[in-house]
């Protein structure tokens, strides 16, 4: 074996241990990943190599022409050819890098003849997946427990998550492996980016935009990315779970998820519909609506409103003695239904349903020292839409 | 001119006024360049602290201080604070003291804008930092203010904008007047091209200023009136558009980020000859090469959006003229080690930082060349991958340079030589904790931890407790920097004119401390 074959063997080695170690980019379960893989190892070594022969160069003048070593000032300063050459050898580089990254630039922008197609939209602070072909969507947000758990000073210990600490959903998006599979990203408030390291897929979802990147997954498993552009307080929280199953167990899934299932379960809350529900007819007790407001409550609005309603002064509104949330039932149902424009107030008649509004306006009425006393129906909800 | 200088001849040994109407009122340069390093060095420690505040939250998973959207307003904050409040008045500040001094001019061509330039400048911080204090918070959407996240933010956000367009004003008053200095104030004969490199480099600095400040500007403006009086330029509900923000905004910010290395440049040109024996290695190549970056940095803005669904032939041109940057700059690197090479070199303490520049630098900028490969890019955007490689241009970049030049200038400004034994524990104790700060952020960027998170999956807690030591580590090594500059000023051995052995340059001819007012003559070498 030659010596130059023993050093880059060495050197591979080395890279898949700094790899194995989780200190380097995930090649990744798509082609495009494992490309993109490529290009970032063959422009770290290039950098590594001009890094060596750079700092080569400098070091050897460092020790050998020094003044305490009696080095003696040469005069030159200047020297035509060699500025040519210096200015000429990092272009040829270029011109070598630049042909393969322009290669896989063009195969990542081509979206076309996607066999599935999923509307990812960014939510503060969570993300909805609508499938476009089946009907199905619904929310992801971050898993309980690690809600819990990232609170500040909860004092959880973190490490009966491992790993995957903030990085699990209540639902995960499920997708087929061996389909080209077409994200569309938008975004109903502020900007956010999708992202999934093993996909090499990442994708800022802007409100008013529709933006559209592909994966094709050739391994079963799950794969977990986050949010990656700044989007607000709990920008750090919004994980995305990605499962990929074989065609078959991806269709047993769809058979099972499609809007019709879900209603025949009369649990809409887990996939978030909006769909109408017998439950939407009947007269709610106050303590029924207390209850499920409560945990509405505690999904949907402490991330801004706080636990105890309290909100954060200048930044988010109280609940506790709020103008709207004692004052007129109307004015408040809106501002929940509706959003404020302008503000962080999102409009959650999408992201709830008639029960879950509901519940947690009245929760809000009677909660945290408010003492209004009416109850609000889900009738009244579904008159709204 | 001859006759306005015999009318003014019998103020020429009047010294500084007594007491503290002297700093208020001064016209002259190196008072104002003293004033404009000292709020630097104040606003170093503020910028700092908050470092820390965000260093201590990300010591361990969970969160265990701060509320997630106050470690947002502490990184949106630090980047303000150390871009706006440090770099660059830290340059304007040695701007002001040496340009006159390297061309033989009298003083800056605009003494009384002078005055005001700098005097804006505690007020639009005071505004800034006094949002911390107010009900909502400081700004939380980070320092590139992105629509529509940041117009969520409370009425502080207008003293935000104020504070902006009062820096903004401050910039380029600073830099209209580089500019009359240079082309006006220069020593009879001499030429553009005999001028040193750091007079170059902010010559071309202050253009990009006077050029791009004004964007940002209109940018801001827009946002408070999105945020206030209900336009939408940038809401997309309202016909508005996001992105547009982004471009203009990095319109601005990408040139901004050679403002903030140009005059780097430019002081290490100074240095590495001086402690080299030997003239810098190609003087016209540097020059062309500084205006080519300036030229560059006007069409590689969108390299910061690679992920925000541009068209493909966008993001292909952005990537190859992304890539072009490293020619120019790959040409300084050379003519660096050229001008060290076979030259008699000694490592005294602007030495040392003027080749930790030179090496850190190089990692930055080669950690920015993979950069520029856009689908790579786009693996590497908005992870900690990036928040290592600017802050490896930053910190071992502009910052060390700013020391460098410190240490290089401390004897002509103070007439005393600082103590060098100190100085060089000042750097070695800093670059040790630099890198044991900045690089673990490669390899929990790669991995896959985003930028601007207060908490994070435990795979990275240990590369994350190790930054943070790291980050105390090298700010609290900063209190030497400190102690060496206090102890200089005060007192020590007598330093002569020329204060180093191969130094060059006219600042070298006039006596240490440079007197108030110095070459009220031109000098006569260049006519």
């Amino acid at each position: 074996m030659s010596l130059i074959s023993r050093v880059s063997v060495a050197a591979m080695l080395l890279v898949s241990m700094a790899a194995c170690t989780g200190n380097n980019m995930p090649v990744g379960v798509t082609p495009i990943s494992k490309e993109v893989y490529g290009l970032h190892m063959m422009i770290f070594w290039i950098c590594c190599v001009i890094g060596a022969a750079v700092f080569a160069v400098m070091f050897y003048s460092m020790f050998k022409h020094r003044k305490s070593k009696g080095a003696v000032a040469a005069d030159f300063h200047e020297s035509t050819l060699v500025e040519i050459i210096w200015t000429a050898a990092p272009l040829v580089i270029l011109v070598a890098m630049a042909i393969p990254a322009a290669k896989t630039l063009i195969a990542m922008e081509d979206t076309s003849d996607a066999d599935v197609t999923i509307k990812v939209t960014g939510y503060q602070w969570k993300w909805q997946y609508e499938y476009l072909d089946s009907g199905i969507s619904f929310f992801s947000t971050l898993d309980a427990e690690h809600n819990a758990a990232r609170q500040v000073g909860a004092g959880i210990d973190l490490t009966k998550f491992g790993d995957n600490y903030l990085k699990e959903v209540d639902n995960p998006l499920v997708v087929p492996i061996g389909k080209k599979i077409r994200f569309l990203h938008t975004s109903a408030d502020v900007i956010h980016s999708w992202w999934v390291p093993d996909l090499a897929v990442k994708k800022d979802a802007i409100p008013g935009f529709i933006n559209e990147n592909w994966a094709f997954i050739e391994t079963e498993g799950t794969y977990r990315g986050k949010c990656t552009e700044l989007c607000g307080r709990d920008h750090g929280f919004m994980p995305v779970v990605v499962e990929a199953v074989s065609e078959e167990k991806y269709n047993e899934w769809v058979a099972e998820n499609t809007p019709a299932a879900i209603v025949a379960e009369s649990d809409a809350a887990t996939a978030g519909t909006v769909e109408a529900s017998a439950d939407d007819d009947r007269e709610w007790s106050m303590d029924e609506l207390m209850a499920k407001g409560e945990t509405v409550y505690n999904q949907a609005c402490a991330a801004c409103h706080q636990a105890n309603g309290q909100g954060l002064p200048g930044a988010f509104p109280a609940i506790a003695g709020s103008a709207i949330a004692t004052g007129d039932v109307d004015a408040h149902i809106n501002i929940v239904y509706a959003g404020k424009p302008g503000s962080a107030m999102a409009a959650f008649a999408g992201q709830l349903d008639n029960a879950e509004m509901a519940s947690v306006l009245t929760y809000q009425r009677n909660a945290f020292g408010n003492t209004v006393g009416d109850t609000i129906q889900p009738s009244a909800i579904k008159a709204l839409r | 001119m001859s006759t306005a200088a015999a009318g003014h001849h019998d103020h020429d040994d009047h010294g500084p006024a007594k007491g503290w109407t002297r700093w208020l009122y001064t016209t002259n340069h190196k008072d104002i360049g003293t004033l404009y390093l000292l709020f630097s060095l104040v606003m170093f420690f503020i910028g700092g602290g908050m470092a820390l505040i965000i260093r201590a939250e990300l010591f361990q998973p969970g969160l265990q201080l701060v509320d997630p959207l106050f470690f947002n307003s502490m990184t949106t904050m630090h980047a303000l604070v150390m871009i706006f409040g440090v770099v660059m008045p830290a340059f304007v500040g040695l701007a002001n003291w040496m340009i006159p001094m390297m061309i033989g001019g009298p003083d800056m061509a605009l003494p009384r804008l002078n005055n005001w330039s700098f005097w804006i400048m505690p007020f639009a911080f005071l505004l800034l930092l006094s949002t911390l204090f107010m009900e909502g918070g400081g700004p939380a959407g980070g320092w590139t203010l992105y629509a529509p996240l940041s117009l969520q933010g409370g009425d502080s956000f207008a003293f935000v904008i104020f504070s902006i367009h009062f820096m903004g004003i401050s910039s380029v008053m600073g830099s209209i007047n580089i500019v009359a200095t240079i082309f006006n104030m220069r020593a009879p004969g001499m030429t553009l091209m005999q001028m040193p490199l750091f007079v170059w480099t902010w010559l071309i600095t202050a253009y990009l200023l006077i050029a791009v400040i004004p964007v940002l500007a209109g940018a801001v403006t827009m946002l408070l009136t999105d945020r206030f009086f209900g336009t939408s330029f940038f809401n997309a509900a309202g016909g508005g558009d996001p992105v547009m923000y982004q471009h203009i905004f990095w319109f601005f910010g990408h040139p901004e980020v050679y403002i903030l290395i140009l005059p780097a440049f430019g002081i290490i040109s100074s240095i590495i000859p001086t402690f080299a024996r030997k003239p810098l290695f190609g003087y016209a190549s540097m020059v062309y090469a500084t205006g080519s970056i300036a030229f560059l940095s006007f069409i590689v803005w969108a390299h910061h959006m690679f992920t925000v669904g541009m068209p493909l032939a966008g993001e292909m041109f952005f990537m190859f003229a992304t890539m072009m940057i490293s020619v120019p700059t790959g040409v300084k690197v050379f003519n660096w080690i050229a001008t060290m090479w076979r030259g008699s070199m000694t490592f005294e303490t602007p030495m040392l930082f003027a080749i930790g520049f030179l090496v850190m630098f190089t990692i930055g900028g080669l950690s920015g060349l993979m950069l520029a490969i856009t689908p790579a890019d786009i693996q590497y955007h908005d992870t900690y991958f990036v928040v290592a490689h600017f802050h490896y241009v930053l910190v071992p970049g502009a910052i060390y340079s700013i020391m460098a030049a410190t240490y290089y200038w401390l004897p002509k400004w103070t007439g005393n030589m600082y103590d060098e034994k100190w100085g060089k524990i000042h750097f070695w104790v800093s670059t040790v904790f630099l890198n044991v700060l900045f690089f673990p952020m490669h390899f929990v960027g790669l991995a896959g931890m985003p930028r601007r998170i207060p908490d994070y999956s435990l795979q990275f807690a240990d590369w994350n407790a190790v930054a943070s030591i790291g980050a105390f580590g090298f700010g609290f090594s900063q209190l030497i920097f400190v102690y060496v500059i206090f102890k200089c000023i005060k007192g020590g051995e007598k330093a002569t004119s020329e204060v180093w052995e191969g130094a060059d340059g006219l600042e070298w001819t006039v006596p240490s401390p440079a007197p108030y007012h110095t070459f009220e003559k031109p000098p006569a070498q260049f006519s």
